[in-house]
């Protein structure tokens, strides 16, 4: 026979399963990554300028003494750079991210695509009105949709994310109480013990005194502690109240509380971040609500970005809608036309929040994930969001401790009683890491002890939420026998637990050379 | 000098007319690791009054005055080297009844010292919690 | 429905499970009254992916884009030109569709570039330490008031007659909300250094800008002097990142905090937003800062990482004591800063600052050959003042009938709509030699 017998092996030839530690810092296809102030250098460079004539100068001396010193990239080394960060991070397009309160959902590509039209994306917010009547018409249409959905008259739109939405209802509130004349008396702002920090930040910002509400063994307002708390009269503001509230559950005694506030005086904040339990099922209009606002970034799928933009557009009952601040887009029979001054149409409006008309990138993505949904759909993401959370809460309900008894609205709750002594919240939640999922989440809403705040979103399967559930569940029974492996979580992860202690005592909040000393010693 | 114990978890150990405050052992293993510690250089403050913040990775809390009276010495070993202290919080941690006090005052009336637990009291107090 | 996986089959086995009838069965506390049995009324149904792209492209089309003939708008938003990888960069699914870094073994990603990110923006602003960034300038600039009252324990604020009028609303606005005294100095083109005038015993902070809203750039020194005199603090606005590359920052006329937008860089123009803010300070004033900040730290293996750090000054800690009720910011906008930084450099940002003034100079003196044309602004970045011996709106608007968008009215931003006459304009890399010959031609017919 001719027998070849160069060539690779095909099947694996060892066992060893010992880590590798590599040269480059590497770990396959985790690629090791610097900073790009230790991998650029000043005369690299990712862009292609044409020559300044370098002639003309009316800066009058004012002029840049000492030079950034920033390094550049070329674009292969800058697009590589950004690749091999990006393989550190956990994202919706990867997997289940079951973060309550924060409504991460599929973010559909389209809403990318349309946002980025030059028509929307490169346009001017001070072009002369007759250039953008599309965008003007966006606007206003996407107004339409979000007064339709919520049966309330009016909404501002300019509010920046969720936290400015907020302030813009609680500046409308204010203003309401200026043009009452009682501003100055009515001062307290009830805010529940399990609201979200931006309330009472923002009853804050606004001046106000926050005056902390109960909340009573099922999870919902303590009526008996809100009836006493009203029973002072004359300084009472406002509520802030988030509804279905950060339990998880529909605040039963809703239109009381709405009655009770308004025979007080004051007004009905709903914090809507969790509006996508009932979108098309509810109307906060019906509620009673004076003022709610609406994270597009969250209902609305716009996308999260690691953080922001958010887009927080603030509807208004008829009793505030005169204060909405400027700017706002009417239509008559020249087109459409944005108020700015706080004169004429503009004349009681609280003030302008913010430069320009607010996220019309945002207002894009909103809109085409409405059109895409229709009332229809839009009833159906929020069945499917509620559906899909009770599920969640049925097969761990054996394993894990639910918080309340009951059904759940679009996020599942449970604290941390079935855990062995030394196991605590965090671990749990790390090790859903090792498992391939971000955690849920953790010591979140404040009311229920080393509490895990579960929102699977109506973008998930069924298959996707067993494969969760199945994990969870197997965490969940280690955690109760004390398993001190749990502490060690994560273990697979990009970087194992950072050290947060360190971070804050000795704060770097910047990237500094090294100091001549360790160059010489290398 | 005698030591006296708040509801809140500060103690004050009195010498005289000036006491020395600080945050207990207990309050320390609630907190975790304490990062940044923000006590007043002067100033006046009533009984029960926000005079000093201690902030962990998981929370910031007031520290309340436990009786009324002014500012003379706040302890530079806790406070961050950006703000002319030697940045070691963690002896907050580390030794919490003695080099990790925060600030002395002049006692202003000392009659607010009754209202106070001792030591025993305080343990007792913490038990039931 | 092509964004949601559930089949009917699924439904009925996860109801099953859960032991209830119907999805009705979850809304059961809900007021009767309130509930919608039905669909809401006055709104389509459901549509596919042609039929939606279609109608937004039809509403699109009715707007003039900046890039389809001459262009000279600014007054705090700014024709660029972004790299195409700077978008390729921030459509990354990793990127684009991950939360805040709050878990930091699984979001080394988004800290790592903002670490970076506030690297750079320290390093151009000259300042110490740089944020994570704001929703936008205007509101970095009202969180830099409110700021420098918490930093002083004083509430009075003075702004010059050069900071952009939407800024100066957004500061008044929630300054005013707490009990803060806002003094605005009149409409200026040159009048930063008015300021100086203007600290007292009582003064929190004075707000100037630099180049201003009518391009002025001005040095702005005594101001800091004079404010520190009085253990005020002066706070810096920028609306023009580029002009960091060549106009003297806020760090070289110490200034206590920075504030900016940072949009033209990496950033469209997105008719007003989403933005991205820039806030820098002093070492000493890092804890009274605002929003969030990322900070370096060691992993469990010694390796070096990063997390979201000093967040006990932030609302979801500190509650009714945080120092701003800030949450979700602008993270993808600033990762597009950052990229875009990234590929340019700090040369590369001089280079491109050189243009864009190189521009300017060109557009000013066209336009000053036009009879009857004065420029008012003294000395400038990429943006200047002018006046004609017409009322500026017609003046935009017979620009507009001839294709040039001409820049933007002051009486448009400003209170009352004084400044009738003067209209500010705006240049770029973007701009050619035609557009200004364009523009000149135009100008010429009009007035």
């Amino acid at each position: 026979m001719g027998m070849q017998t160069v060539g690779r092996p095909s099947s694996p030839t060892s066992s060893a399963s010992e880590a590798v530690t590599t040269v480059s810092g590497s770990r396959g296809l985790l690629q090791h990554e610097d900073l790009i102030f230790e991998i650029g250098a000043p005369d690299k460079t990712g862009v292609d300028l044409p020559v300044a004539r370098g002639t003309k100068d009316r800066l009058g001396g004012v002029t840049r003494k000492v030079a950034t010193g920033l390094p550049g990239l070329s674009e292969p080394e800058a697009v590589r750079h950004y690749m091999r960060l990006s393989q550190r991070n956990y994202a919706i397009d990867l997997g289940l991210f079951p973060l309550g309160s924060c409504t991460m959902k599929h973010n559909p590509r389209l809403n990318e695509k349309v946002a980025r039209l030059p028509g929307f994306a490169d346009i001017h917010p001070l072009q002369p009105q007759n250039t953008v009547q599309g965008a003007l018409k966006l606007i206003d249409e996407l107004a339409t949709w979000l007064k339709t959905l919520t049966g309330m008259p009016a909404v501002a739109m300019s509010p920046k994310a969720g936290a400015h939405g907020e302030l813009c209802g609680m500046l409308a509130i204010r203003q309401a109480l200026i043009a009452r004349g009682e501003a100055d008396v009515r001062t307290r702002v009830l805010v529940p013990a399990s609201a979200h920090g931006t309330n009472p930040a923002t009853a804050i910002q606004c001046g106000f005194v926050v005056d902390e509400i109960k909340a009573d063994a099922r999870g919902r307002v303590d009526m008996d502690d809100l009836r006493e708390k009203l029973s002072e009269t004359g300084d009472i503001a406002g509520i802030m109240l988030t509804n279905p509230n950060t339990c998880g559950l529909f605040e039963t005694d809703i239109k009381t509380i709405a009655d009770l506030i308004h025979e007080a005086g004051g007004y009905f904040y709903c914090d809507g971040a969790n509006f996508n339990a009932i979108v098309g099922r509810v109307r906060p209009g019906d509620l009673g609500v004076d003022a709610m606002h609406i994270n597009l970034h969250k209902t609305f799928s716009t996308p999260h970005g690691g953080g922001g933009p958010g887009s927080g557009p603030t509807v208004l009952s008829q009793a505030l809608a005169p204060f909405a601040p400027v700017p706002f887009v009417i239509e008559d029979e020249d087109g459409f036309h944005l108020v700015e001054d706080i004169e004429g149409q503009g004349a009681k409006a609280f003030g302008r929040m913010v430069a320009f008309h607010g996220q019309m990138g945002m207002f894009v993505r909103a809109l085409a994930y409405m059109l895409s949904h229709g009332a229809d759909g839009l009833k159906q993401v929020a069945e499917d969001a509620v559906l899909n959370a009770n599920y969640v809460q049925a097969r761990m309900k054996d394993v894990m401790s639910p918080a309340f008894d009951g059904y759940c609205m679009h996020e599942a709750l449970f604290s941390d009683a079935f855990t062995a002594d030394g196991i605590e919240t965090i671990d749990i939640a790390k090790a859903l890491i090792d498992e391939g999922y971000h955690p849920m989440t953790m010591y979140f809403p404040l009311v229920v002890h080393g509490a895990m705040l579960i929102e699977p979103t109506e973008t998930e399967s069924k298959q996707e939420l067993d494969r969760f559930c199945d994990a969870l569940s197997n965490i969940a029974v280690k955690a109760a026998a004390g398993d001190e492996a749990l502490k060690g979580a994560p273990y697979t992860a990009p970087k194992r637990r950072l050290d947060e202690t360190l971070a804050a005592r000795k704060p770097v909040l910047k990237w500094s050379p090294p100091p001549p000393e360790a160059i010489a010693a290398e | 000098m005698t030591t006296y114990y708040t509801e809140d978890h500060e103690w004050i150990m009195v010498d005289g007319e000036t006491g020395t405050v600080g945050i207990t052992a207990y309050a320390t293993e609630q907190l975790g690791d304490v990062v940044y510690v923000e006590a007043p250089e002067d100033g006046s403050f009533g009984k029960g009054d926000d005079m000093a913040v201690v902030e962990s990775t998981k929370a910031a809390s007031d520290v309340y005055a436990p009786v009324s009276g002014e500012i003379v010495d706040r302890n530079l070993l806790l406070i961050a080297e950006d703000e002319g202290g030697q940045g070691k919080p963690e002896t907050v941690n580390q030794d919490p009844h003695g080099q990790g006090w925060f600030c002395k005052i002049k006692l202003s009336d000392k009659s607010e010292l009754d209202g106070l637990m001792d030591a025993d009291a305080y343990k007792t107090f913490c038990e039931g919690l | 429905m092509r964004y949601l996986p559930l089949t009917p089959e699924d439904r009925t086995a996860m109801l099953s499970r859960i032991g209830a009838q119907s999805v009705d069965d979850f809304y059961q506390d809900v007021p009767a009254a309130a509930r919608l049995d039905g669909q809401i009324i006055g709104l389509p149904d459901h549509q596919g992916e042609l039929a939606v792209e279609r109608h937004l492209s039809e509403l699109a089309t009715q707007n003039r884009t900046a890039g389809n003939g001459p262009f000279f708008v600014g007054c705090g938003a700014y024709k660029h030109h972004v790299p195409a990888s700077v978008d390729m960069i921030i459509q990354r699914s990793e990127f684009l569709t991950t939360y805040t870094p709050y878990q930091p073994e699984i979001a080394q990603g988004t800290l790592q570039t903002l670490f970076e990110f506030q690297t750079q923006v320290a390093a151009m602003t000259a300042m110490d330490v740089a944020n994570a960034s704001m929703y936008d300038g205007s509101t970095a600039c009202a969180e830099a008031a409110v700021m420098a009252c918490r930093a002083t324990r004083r509430k009075k604020v003075v702004l010059s007659g050069g900071v952009h009028p939407h800024y100066a609303a957004a500061t008044k606005l929630l300054c005013e909300a707490q009990g803060i005294e806002v003094v605005q100095l009149p409409p200026a083109i040159d009048g930063e250094l008015e300021l100086v005038n203007h600290v007292d015993d009582d003064l929190a902070c004075v707000i100037g800008q630099s180049p201003n809203v009518f391009g002025t750039v001005t040095d702005m020194s005594a101001v800091a002097e004079a404010a520190h005199a009085k253990k005020a603090l002066f706070v810096s606005v920028f609306t023009e990142a580029v002009s960091l590359g060549l106009v003297t920052p806020p760090g070289e006329m110490g200034a206590d905090i920075a504030v900016g937008e940072g949009q033209s860089i990496g950033n469209s123009l997105n008719f007003g937003g989403p933005y991205v803010g820039l806030f820098a300070c002093t070492q000493k004033l890092v804890r009274q800062m605002p929003g969030r900040l990322c900070g370096q730290t060691v992993d469990a293996d010694g390796a070096r990482g990063f997390v979201l750090t000093l967040s006990t000054r932030e609302q979801h800690i500190r509650r009714d004591k945080a120092t701003s009720n800030i949450c979700t910011n602008s993270g993808l906008c600033a990762l597009a800063f950052t990229a875009h930084m990234t590929l340019l450099g700090g040369k590369g940002l001089e280079e491109l600052a050189v243009l864009n003034h190189e521009m300017a100079c060109d557009l000013a003196d066209s336009l000053a050959e036009v009879p009857g044309v004065e420029i008012l602004t003294p000395r400038y970045f990429n943006e200047f003042a002018f006046r004609t011996q017409v009322d500026a709106e017609a003046v935009l608007a017979m620009l507009g009938e001839r294709g040039v968008l001409g820049g933007v009215r002051a009486s448009r931003l400003l209170p009352c709509g004084s400044m009738g006459d003067v209209i500010i304009a705006a240049a770029t890399e973007c701009t050619t030699q035609d557009d200004i010959a364009a523009y000149a031609q135009a100008l010429k017919e009009i007035v």
